[in-house]
């Protein structure tokens, strides 16, 4: 006769309706729901119907999101809070950023995106001390500090987002439109998930990895700042003014930022494979279950991001696939992980095998993220090193 | 082996999972081809790239249309086939495995079973199934109870939870064979197939559009096309060019297009914000007219027929130029007239030249800024002062900045008899630059090199004439003597010899004559050639002094030639001799004998529309739903059985109750969910 384990209580059977929601949960949706309401009443009519349904969707995911994750909640309060300061702040005008002391030196988006690169590299700093000085207390402090710099880099791209208006209405834009703003948008999605996976699982060693791949984005951001000026805000292009681009390039980056992590596992996995760190580490079991879940979570949006991307270009260049190579690579990457998956599910494949193929698998996604920007030239050329 | 089992074997392979991860690779490498080499370019290009040897090699591999080659597509063709069979041996036992409850299963079956325990049962088997029933319910499990064992004295309940999760791998497949079909329909196989039959041909020269003979034309039944058209504002269109290899077919359309007026507007950069077009379409079948702006990601469908902007260029711009002869005698300037894509011949004397109009800029927004690049100085402070320098707000830093429109432009290339060209880009108004006026005109001899400016100095009424007699009285061998005793009638003062005026003068003629066969640098040659080394430098100043005072002299005279009301020394006069020395200098490596003036335009622009009919769009989002549809469910549904035998008491064993569960995914869920199931049903078998 088998025992009776220990009593736990499994995620996914915890069913909590709709009424068993605390009270801050419905604070927190009724306060997006009247916000919304009031950016419709005030800006609807600025904004074309794709854009108001966009505005809608967005709050109905950022409600459910939040009623799932509870840290979300009060990330989007930080916010909230800190867009109506810089509003405040700026009264309109773009010179203030450099006259008002909280502009200048905390949440102009510049600023606030170099805090952001300050706090990721503490947080880098913190998971490994704490990984391998097996010192609880610094990995803890590395999942703060992460939070820390998701929220800074969350309000330098809402606050650019505004700036880009009070530079002139025309130029205003959202602010994921070049490879600059993209890149601190992968940073963010790359924390944000990672954090999410890291409360649903309680692994926080694999921080120190994760962190690694949001460190090599820093150092590109940081390079092409100084280096290259490309942080100045720009105007658009005629062909990416389109509603299109709010929900394509996100979804992408969910993609992205999935099988980035993906990766930092497998490598993760490969030490514990070697048998080092296997003390520390999660064991193999978890971070295997860790790595498939990431990745069907960035297959299915990377799916979403190319077929929107498609239905897109339908619109803009006349045909939903022309093969220009950003397209192209996206079919690339995607086929890889679906061979990937195949693998996995339906060969029962485990192991270093797998491992391997999801870290290269990131050199193929980076390769269609930044490399075709680099090295080929397309319809895609808007964000050209 | 039979014919039968060939087919078989053939069968088995095409829907093996082994031979799907291969076809997916073998599709991604092949895929990676068209990126590294650029497709579609003009065949001189590739020849150019890849020499004479390799160029019909790889056009014969398809390699630069690689995604219309004949064994890309077999490749794809083979995914479906793989993808269609893959369905068909799998789909329908997932439809079996979907409605079953596996209620057959044998004790020893799940016993064997990896999530499975076995507790004795401690109350009545009836008391227990109605717990366990609503336990079931209550978790979202449907079941079914059937009677087992000898007399029918246990129980079975066979439960499962998530079973639509097979749908998913039928939706997500089946999404790939019709996106993959749509696709190619889509695609350009039935022209293909008529250019292997012969009947259609591609069309290399070039010739205007109603020339081209019906083998190279595709009616509007054509259901399937991707072509552009350039439309010059007040003209019309009704056809479109396909590009294919290096030629292209024209295709008839159903109706004609017309530009009224293109539209572009900028932002306060120069960077381009909106193109668009006033067209009216006007169907040749009803007679039916459509008037409509289209603009980027706005276009306009008729007939299954989508009309994008896609492009702009000029369409013909009207334009007057004024020819100034540099080096002739008698300096009279011509006018000519020009328009963008056309060339005229031009005649003076013995020389013609052939002015080719290029193309036509209406304005040009330059930064004026002397620093454009980010400062120095920022670049080598600490680290702590950079990263003060980018705090604030996204905004490009004004300071560096002057951006200003410094009007339209000209771009040309001036052809002589021998078929050599410069091209030349001249700015039709002047430019100020350290606070003098100037013309400018930009010349290069390859489109890869970057141009050269000649600047041309206007005097203090903004006119070129002053400089273009100046110039002409320099260069001009009978103006010499003149110019070399009015330049040594000036120097010195009274104390100056007759004699020494005269060598002066002398000097003055012989420095202007060097000076007029090559600018300053054959003044330099001829210092390099006679005067030592070390007073190379001071005998260069001097030159230069001579040569500025005889342009002075020049002005003076012009001055009193042409305007006598004009004081003699003004200010900016030396600065104007400077500046024309310099510039008569340059004019020697200007490669062409006129300066072309644009006087007037009239600026006539064209839009370049993309015009596709893509019937298969709508199944290929058809497909892309399924698969997006199919991929949710097959990750997000988890498919799970529970089996919950209930053993009545034997002679020889106790009542007990046999828990077991599967899943086709092996996920940590699973375990976790079991270890919930496990103490929920050992509380039931306890009662
Ligand atoms: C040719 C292109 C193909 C593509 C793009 C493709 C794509 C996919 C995708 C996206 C999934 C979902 C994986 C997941 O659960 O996340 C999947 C699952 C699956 N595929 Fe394919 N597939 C292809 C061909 C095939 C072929 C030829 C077979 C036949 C052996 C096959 C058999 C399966 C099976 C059995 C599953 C898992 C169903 C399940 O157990 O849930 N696939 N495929």
């Amino acid at each position: 006769m088998s025992s009776v384990p220990e009593p736990v209580e499994p995620e996914v059977l915890v069913a909590r309706g709709l009424f068993k929601r605390s009270v801050w949960d419905w604070c927190y949706a009724v306060g997006l729901v009247l916000g919304s309401g009031w950016v419709l009443q005030r800006f609807g009519q600025w904004m074309d119907g794709y854009e108001q349904v966009i505005l809608v969707a967005a709050v109905v995911a950022l409600i459910t999101l939040a009623w799932h994750w509870s840290a979300i909640r009060n990330l989007m309060w930080v916010l909230i809070a800190v867009s109506l300061c810089s509003v405040y702040w700026y009264q309109g005008q773009i010179a203030r950023a450099q006259e008002v002391f909280f502009l200048k030196y905390l949440i102009s988006s510049q600023t606030a995106i170099m805090w952001m690169c300050f706090f990721y590299a503490l947080s880098a700093l913190s998971y490994w001390s704490g990984l391998l000085g097996r010192v609880a207390a610094l990995t803890a402090a590395g999942t703060r500090l992460l939070w820390v710099g998701v929220t800074a880099g969350l309000v330098g791209l809402l606050v650019r987002w505004y700036e880009s208006y009070l530079i002139s209405v025309d130029v205003g834009h959202i602010p994921i439109s070049n490879l600059y703003e993209v890149f601190v948008l992968f940073t963010i999605i790359t924390g944000l998930l990672y954090l999410y996976y890291e409360a649903r699982y309680a692994t926080r060693q694999l921080g120190a990895f994760v962190m690694l791949v949001v460190l090599a984005a820093v150092w590109f951001i940081l390079w092409y700042t100084f280096d290259r000026g490309a942080h100045e805000i720009q105007p658009l292009v005629p062909a990416l003014q389109s509603w299109w681009m709010k929900i394509h390039v996100p979804a992408n980056f969910i993609g992205y930022g999935s099988f980035a992590i993906a990766a930092m596992i497998a490598c993760a996995a490969l030490l514990v494979d070697r048998g080092w760190l296997t003390q520390i580490l999660p064991t193999p079991a978890v971070m295997d279950d860790l790595m498939y879940k990431v990745i069907a979570l960035g297959f299915t949006f990377f799916t979403i991001a190319t077929i929107l991307g498609a239905m897109w270009a339908a619109e803009a260049w006349g045909g939903y696939w022309s093969w220009d190579p950003k397209e192209t690579w996206a079919l690339i990457v995607w086929l890889n992980y679906a061979a990937w998956l195949h693998m996995r599910l339906i060969k029962g494949v485990r192991g270093p095998l797998l491992a391997w193929w999801a870290v290269i698998g990131l050199f193929v996604t980076m390769f269609a993220f930044v490399g075709v920007n680099m090295f080929l030239s397309g319809l895609h050329s808007y964000g050209q090193l | 082996m039979g014919q039968w089992s060939r087919w078989q074997a053939l069968y088995t392979l095409f829907s093996s999972m082994r031979f799907a991860i291969s076809l997916l690779s073998v599709l991604a490498i092949a895929s990676v081809v068209g990126t590294v080499l650029k497709q579609a370019e003009p065949y001189a290009n590739y020849i150019a790239q890849f020499g004479p040897f390799w160029f019909p090699v790889f056009e014969a591999l398809g390699l630069y249309d690689v995604y219309h080659a004949s064994w890309f597509l077999t490749i794809l063709a083979f995914l479906v086939l793989s993808t269609s069979s893959c369905i068909y041996r799998n789909g329908p036992s997932m439809l079996q495995e979907m409605a079953s409850y596996r209620d057959k299963v044998t004790v020893r079956t799940l016993q064997r079973l990896p999530m499975q325990m076995t507790l004795p049962l401690e109350q009545s088997l009836q008391a227990c199934q109605a717990q366990v029933e609503a336990y079931l319910f209550r978790h979202g499990f449907r079941y079914r109870v059937t009677a087992r064992g000898a007399g029918g004295a246990d129980i079975l309940i066979a439960a499962k939870a998530g079973s639509y999760h097979r749908l998913g791998y039928l939706f997500t497949h089946c999404g790939i064979v019709v996106i993959c079909v749509g696709g190619l329909i889509d695609g350009n196989l039935p022209l293909k197939a008529l250019q292997w039959t012969g009947q259609k041909v591609i069309e290399v020269r070039d010739i205007p559009q109603s020339q081209v003979p019906a083998q190279s034309r595709l009616g509007p039944d054509n259901q399937s096309f991707r072509g552009n058209v350039n439309i010059p504002e007040g003209s019309s269109a009704n056809v479109v060019f396909l590009n294919v290899g290096d030629g292209y077919f024209v295709q008839d359309l159903p109706f004609t297009v017309a530009l009224n007026k293109f539209h572009i507007e900028h932002y306060t950069t120069g960077q381009p914000r909106d193109f668009a077009s006033d067209i009216v379409l006007t169907d040749r079948q009803t007679g039916e007219r459509i008037e409509r702006t289209i603009r980027v990601n706005h276009p306009l469908i008729h007939r299954g027929i989508a009309i994008y902007q896609a492009s702009f260029a000029d369409g013909g711009t009207r334009m007057q130029f004024r020819a100034w002869p540099l080096f002739s005698q008698k300096p009279q300037p011509f006018d000519i007239a020009g328009v963008v894509h056309q060339s005229t011949t031009i005649h003076n004397g013995q020389t013609e030249l052939r002015l080719e109009v290029a193309d036509f800029r209406p304005f040009n927004i330059e930064d004026l800024s002397v620093n454009n690049t980010p400062q120095e100085p920022v670049k080598t402070a600490g680290v702590a002062a950079r990263v003060f320098a980018q705090m604030g707000s996204g905004a490009a830093d004004a300071s560096r900045q002057d951006l200003r429109n410094v009007g339209p432009s000209v771009q040309f290339r001036l052809r002589d008899a021998q078929g050599q060209a410069s091209e030349f880009s001249n700015y039709m108004l002047p430019l100020q630059l350290e606070g003098a006026w100037y013309l400018m005109s930009g010349v290069r001899a390859s489109p890869n090199a970057s141009f050269r400016y000649l600047r041309l100095p206007l005097d203090s009424q903004g006119r070129i004439e002053r400089y273009m007699r100046l110039r002409a009285l320099l260069l001009d061998a009978k103006s010499w003597p003149l110019l070399g005793q009015r330049f040594a009638a000036q120097a010195g003062g009274s104390a100056v010899t007759p004699q020494l005026r005269a060598r002066l003068a002398e000097s003055a003629e012989r420095v202007l004559q060097l000076f007029a066969t090559n600018g300053f640098q054959s003044v330099s040659d001829f210092i390099d050639q006679s005067v030592p080394e070390a007073e190379r430098d001071k005998a260069a100043e001097i030159y230069v002094k001579v040569l500025e005072g005889v342009a002075l002299a020049a002005w003076q005279w012009d001055n009193q030639q042409h305007t006598p009301t004009t004081s003699m020394d003004d200010p900016q006069a030396l600065r104007f001799v400077r500046d024309t020395l310099t510039s008569v200098s340059d004019s020697f490596a200007y490669g062409a004998p006129f300066y072309v003036q644009l006087t007037q335009f009239e600026e006539v622009k064209a839009s370049g529309l993309q015009l596709t009919r893509a019937p298969g769009q709508n199944i290929v989002y058809g497909g892309c739903l399924l698969l997006v549809l199919g991929i949710f469910v097959m990750l997000y549904i988890r498919e799970r059985r529970l089996w919950i035998l209930l053993q009545a008491a034997h002679s020889d064993t106790h009542a007990q109750m046999v828990v077991a569960m599967a899943s086709n995914r092996n996920t940590l869920d699973n375990d976790q969910e079991f270890i919930h199931h496990q103490q929920a049903f050992a509380a039931m078998s306890k009662g």
